[in-house]
């Protein structure tokens, strides 16, 4: 079980009220877990990474474990604790406004 | 007793304003979609209840939402459930590609950049949605980077109608200080091949077969800003406006300018007449009166304020050229705000309503043709667009 905590707006979008739990088979990676997000609640799709191409939209990073994971590879295998559920897989919005 | 039911889209959010035929007392409901910037909402005619919104969002890019209940709930079209297995796929109601498919017509890939080089066509955002006049599930989408999208399942999913970008012109076009949008379309109710768009900075467009094919219709606008002033594309035009009894007659807001034209934009003539300034970015035309028309005059393009700090609406009577400051109710001092390209809008009611929405969070009506004005709403984010319904 991958816990998936997202920004308020998606969470609106969504219409979940909280984190949001996924299964999601095999080895999880940004990309299973982002077509299991998507799969699951249709109307985020484009909404964090470009609809034809999959790349993250510019002002979303992806946070676990401390660390920044927005510049690895889709592919690559997510931590251990994000991927026993111990720790959450964070889809923030950048701080920008002033 | 008729209703009417304004919907504005602003920076932060939705709000739907609804009244009976008096106009006198309102209820404001919202926010909608709070915190997302919504640059467009619209009704079916046909269906008033059917109701399609733009929400977009730096962050989170573009979102079409769908209500079937006059804005009382929204969905995703085609989004909303969770697609089971063997069942139909999700919809994609967001999903704005371009068509480069060499089946549909020579595809383009580039238009012009700002420092004079090509770039590539890169979807932003839905400017403006018309739904049809005859089928509520059918509706066209204006977007930046410019193009037009077509839906007929009710916005589930869209295609490009390519033959606008792909006429000839399209490595000319490039964008204004807000983007290279296209943020007009004006169907003609009596010819449902016929429609008008409009892109800043590249023109006014007309397509005569449904979307097909297209031709520019700039011929008569003059720009001095571009380096041929009457050149046939890379015109600035804000908005264009018709009368559904006389679908050739058009009125334009230019960058600077008021136009008309007479025979369906093949040749445009100036009527800014005797306004103060002719730059401005709204321009409609009463319900029942095709050659009474409305405007607000802003100061220039590099002071995107009304003149003198007073807030003021033109009306001409005679089509152009002959204007009458509009200033009871309204602003007569420290006004510095805007009005949007999409942010006027004309009930049907007998005695004609106008309303329009202000970069100040105002949203304004008049139920007397523009003879007098009050604010529906006065802090509001900085407002977008309006649109109005009027209900039985």
């Amino acid at each position: 079980m991958i816990l998936v905590v997202l920004p308020p707006h998606l969470r609106t979008l969504a219409r979940v009220t909280g984190d949001v739990e996924l299964e999601v088979a095999g080895q999880p990676t940004v990309r299973s877990v982002l077509d299991a997000l998507e799969a699951r609640y249709p109307m985020l799709c484009g909404t964090i990474r470009d609809q034809a191409t999959k790349e993250r939209r510019p002002f979303l990073r992806f946070f676990a474990c401390e660390g920044d994971l927005s510049h690895e590879s889709p592919d690559a295998p997510l931590p251990e604790a994000v991927a026993s559920g111990k720790e959450p897989f964070f889809i923030i919005g950048a701080i920008a406004g002033g | 007793m008729s209703k009417v039911r304004v919907l504005v889209g602003t920076r932060k959010g939705a709000f739907i304003l609804e009244s009976d035929g008096k106009r006198e007392k309102w209820e404001v409901k919202g926010p909608h979609f709070a915190g997302w910037e919504m640059f467009h909402l619209k009704g079916s005619p046909v269906d008033p209840n059917r109701i399609y919104a733009s929400q977009t969002s730096g962050w989170f890019g573009q979102v079409i939402q769908r209500s079937s209940d006059g804005g009382k709930t929204w969905e995703t079209p085609g989004g909303e459930k969770m697609p089971t297995p063997g069942g139909p796929p999700p919809g994609k109601s967001n999903h704005f590609l371009y068509d480069a498919s060499p089946e549909t017509g020579k595809p383009l890939t580039t238009h012009q950049w700002y420092d004079g080089t090509q770039h590539p066509w890169e979807f932003k955002r839905v400017w403006h949605l018309e739904p049809s006049p005859t089928d509520p599930d059918t509706v066209y989408a204006g977007v930046e980077d410019a193009a037009i999208f077509k839906s007929t399942d009710g916005g589930k999913s869209w295609n490009e109608l390519s033959g606008l970008r792909g006429h000839g012109t399209g490595p000319k076009w490039q964008p204004g200080a807000g983007g290279m949008c296209l943020h007009t379309i004006v169907l003609d109710p009596s010819n449902p091949g016929r429609m008008y768009i409009a892109i800043s900075a590249a023109g006014a467009f007309r397509t005569d077969d449904g979307g097909k094919t297209w031709k520019p219709i700039n011929r008569g606008l003059k720009s001095q800003y571009i380096p041929d002033p009457t050149a046939e594309v890379g015109h600035c035009v804000h908005r264009i406006a018709m009368h559904k009894s006389r679908p050739d007659v058009l009125y334009m807001q230019k960058h600077w300018d008021v136009m008309r034209s007479n025979n369906a934009g093949d040749q445009w003539e100036e009527v800014s007449g005797n306004l103060p300034t002719d730059f401005g970015f709204v321009i409609d035309v009463h319900a029942h009166e095709p050659e009474t028309i409305y405007v607000v005059p802003i100061k220039s393009d590099s002071e995107h304020f009304p003149l003198d700090g007073k807030l003021r609406v033109y009306r001409s009577k005679t089509g152009g050229n002959e204007w009458e400051v509009l200033s009871k109710g309204l602003p007569d001092r420290d006004c510095y705000v805007n009005v949007l390209r999409d942010a006027m809008a004309v009930d049907s009611l007998d005695s004609c309503g106008i309303y329009f929405g202000t970069t100040g969070g105002q949203v304004y009506g008049s139920a007397d043709a523009g003879n007098s004005w009050a604010p529906i709403v006065r802090d509001l984010p900085a407002v977008l667009s309006v649109e109005v319904q009027t209900l039985p």
